[in-house]
């Protein structure tokens, strides 16, 4: 994957602030730039003799840079890298190369006591509000936590700020004392959002932080992330598959495809103009809530669609070069020989093919 | 296939002793005979024809009222697209008409005419020659709904060799057949795989080719996309619909997302709390729904095929429990606009009115003031 790195990724693609953008991104440097991320995990094989017989390429050569007070969010389907990426952000796993820097820090190799003050200001949101909050917890006990662990003494105590938080999310503060369990699926994810805003984080990386709730919740979720954006200025990350909802609350999106980033733009750009042929596919295959009617003969319409075949290939063995091109209806020789660089195609519209769309 | 005969659950149902487990044998409980007579007795024409039907659940902790009077019909060849979020009772609907509780487990009323033959009142046996041959259903998570220990090929003979005289052989081609049918690469190889060989996208439809293997006339699909992604989704929808115009049957489409239902259904059932809030064809209420509740769910779905939308029109609150449900309308905790009924929404239960042609609304709101609001909101939107 040589050619990505012809382009300089690091700094051309690092986020012009400001401009066509509805909320406030304050000239400046970036809040969070990661260059060449790559994770490779080792498949083992062999009870006594452990050896790698192959390698799982999760995330491969992916660089971006998030502004602050932006939104970046990243998209693609599942076993495209996007969890992994998340998690090396946070570092919750080690990158195999690459680079993260985060508010002029490099964090890729940091102790973990070193990273500890910096812990504070980068927080996570988990997809599931089932398993990530400690049922034998009180909501007291799990939204105080980061008071703890980091030993921050409060103005007003722990017990105060963690009710001014469980407001600030839109719960009942004198739950205070209650345990997960007896709160719905949406409650619970305002209880992580409480978590993760007690220690006034600059970033937060959210991982599918709506998917695993209803609709109707679903919504409420999404008006409460971008309130607290706006109130506190916040800068996100967001990971998720279903390309309406990060429409709606990104700025900037990434997309990815087994471990590659094939497309990264502002999201009106992306969205009329898209440049990669899987994001136009992915675009394609959102089914639209505009009922279909049927012909004079009662046949069912048909939108018209790209269809893709197939399944994603497996990380395990990905196609060479494009790794698109299996599945790419625009396939030529090139895109299996030599890998296309993510280039800029529009001004902050990047996208890796040899046949951009819409150009 | 499960079949609910297990009376494990007996023992919950508590102050319901011995008389009740006598009549287990014919398969239903006396709360049976109990409908309530406001059901016309008209012989049915089409092939689904639900009427009142109710499904509830004794519990310690009070009686779940899942299903509580849902009437509905559904035709050869169409589409019906139930919507609703969890806990709506959309499951426990289809999962009520193949026949999987019966007075072991639940109290069930009302009747389920397929092809003019009540489900509610046949016997076991008879349930279960149906099950499988005329009525089918895909179910939502593949991995689970396959059984580990058996290859595909076996789980697709089953039901074919069970409803049908065939021998070993003739199952098997004709099992062949089916996962051509239903996309698979090189099926007769892959009919010795295991669940776990196949990916996600390719389970759904070995699961399709299963409920498809005896060409059943009803076609229950219980979220058949949600566990995939969606450039996998567009290609199951277009499968189920293809398979649909080639075998005529009758599908239901039970979802939360309307994005799928738009695709595939001609008529849309919106269930709110086990009840019925709103029911016409997909044109009907997705151009002007008059029930507050669709308004709620189309508000709260970021939409690409609109500008972007500012703020995202959620619906407030939560879905209630199915113990306690509230009084009046259920949804009336929820509801922007129950101020306007004069309190009657707090009160009094809503009846099934219907606002157009084929378009039944249970809502206090007089039909201009759904209207109204509706034109209003949709401006905001677009």
């Amino acid at each position: 994957m040589t050619g990505v790195r012809e382009s300089p990724p690091g700094t051309s693609v690092t986020a012009q602030p400001g401009q066509a953008r509805g909320k406030v991104t304050p000239a400046g440097d970036a809040l969070l730039t990661v260059t060449g991320l790559t994770k490779h995990f080792p498949v083992m094989r062999g009870i006594i003799f452990r050896r790698a017989v192959g390698q799982v390429r999760a995330v491969d050569d992916v660089s971006f840079s998030v502004a602050p007070g932006e939104t970046l969010g990243i998209v693609g389907e599942s076993g495209c890298g996007k969890t992994t990426t998340a998690r090396m952000i946070v570092r919750l796993v080690e990158p195999t190369a690459g680079k993260i820097v985060f508010d002029g820090h490099d964090i890729t190799h940091l102790r973990q006591g070193a990273m500890r003050p910096l812990r504070r200001e980068i927080q996570m949101i988990f997809q599931d509000p089932y398993s990530s909050l400690n049922p034998r917890h009180t909501v007291g006990t799990i939204v105080g936590a980061p008071f703890r662990l980091q030993k921050v003494k409060t103005e007003k105590g722990t017990k105060r700020s963690v009710q001014e938080l469980l407001e600030l999310v839109g719960l009942n503060p004198e739950h205070y004392n209650r345990y997960p369990h007896e709160f719905s699926g949406g409650q619970r994810q305002r209880i992580g959002i409480a978590r993760t805003l007690a220690l006034r984080p600059k970033l937060i990386v959210a991982d599918e932080p709506v998917s695993a709730l209803d609709v109707s919740i679903q919504a409420q979720v999404i008006n409460l992330l971008e309130d607290l954006q706006n109130e506190l200025g916040l800068t996100y990350v967001i990971i998720a598959h279903d390309l309406s909802v990060i429409r709606h609350v990104c700025d900037r999106i990434a997309v990815m495809y087994l471990g590659n980033l094939v497309e990264l733009a502002d999201r009106d750009d992306l969205y009329a103009r898209p440049r990669h042929p899987y994001t136009v596919a992915l675009l394609s295959a959102v089914p639209s809530p505009e009922p279909v009617g049927r012909t004079a003969d009662g046949r069912r319409e048909r939108r018209e669609r790209i269809r893709l075949t197939g399944d994603v290939p497996s990380p395990l063995n990905p196609p060479p070069a494009c790794r698109f091109h299996t599945r790419c209806w625009k396939a030529q020789d090139i895109c299996k020989t030599e890998a296309p660089p993510l280039a800029q195609r529009a001004p902050g519209h990047f996208a890796a093919c040899h046949f951009p769309e819409n150009s | 296939m499960a079949d609910g005969e297990s009376p494990a659950q007996e023992s919950r149902a508590g102050g319901r002793p011995a008389r009740l487990r006598a009549r287990d044998r014919r398969g239903r409980a006396p709360e049976v005979q109990a409908t309530d007579g406001a059901v016309g007795e008209s012989p049915p024409s089409a092939l689904l024809d639900l009427r009142d039907l109710r499904i509830h659940f004794p519990t310690d902790d009070g009686l779940v009222k899942a299903v509580d009077g849902l009437t509905f019909t559904l035709d050869r060849g169409r589409t019906l697209g139930i919507v609703g979020e969890s806990g709506s009772g959309k499951s426990v609907t289809s999962l009520g008409i193949l026949g999987l509780y019966n007075t072991g487990n639940a109290q069930m009323s009302g009747k389920i005419y397929l092809d003019g033959e009540d489900l509610v009142a046949a016997d076991q046996a008879r349930v279960r020659e149906l099950r499988g041959s005329k009525m089918a259903m895909i179910f939502q998570d593949s991995l689970s709904a396959l059984h580990p220990y058996y290859t595909i090929g076996d789980q697709i003979t089953e039901a074919y060799l069970i409803h049908n005289k065939v021998s070993k052989k003739a199952a098997r081609a004709h099992a062949v057949d089916l996962l051509k049918r239903v996309g698979i690469p090189q099926a007769a190889r892959r009919l010795d795989d295991y669940p776990h060989q196949f990916s996600g996208g390719m389970r759904q439809r070995a699961m399709i080719a299963m409920a498809l293997s005896c060409d059943p006339e009803l076609l229950i699909a219980d979220e058949p996309t949600t566990a995939l992604d969606v450039t996998v989704q567009a290609q199951i929808l277009d499968l189920i619909s293809e398979l649909q115009q080639e075998y005529d049957s009758a599908v239901i489409m039970i979802t939360h997302d309307l994005g799928v239902v738009a695709e595939l259904a001609d008529d849309i059932l919106v269930m709110y709390a086990g009840r019925m809030a709103e029911y016409g064809s997909s044109e009907d209420v997705f151009t002007h729904p008059g029930h507050p509740y669709t308004w709620g769910l189309l508000g709260s779905m970021p939409r690409l095929d609109r500008s972007r939308m500012d703020r995202l029109l959620s619906i407030r609150g939560t879905p209630p429990s199915l113990i306690n449900v509230p009084a009046g309308c259920p949804f009336n905790p929820r509801c922007d606009y129950a101020a306007r009924t004069n309190g009657r929404s707090e009160t009094e239960v809503p009846a099934l009115r219907p606002v157009g042609p084929g378009h039944l609304v249970a809502c206090h709101l007089s039909t201009d003031e759904q209207r109204r609001i509706w034109a209003e909101r949709d401006k905001v939107a677009s």
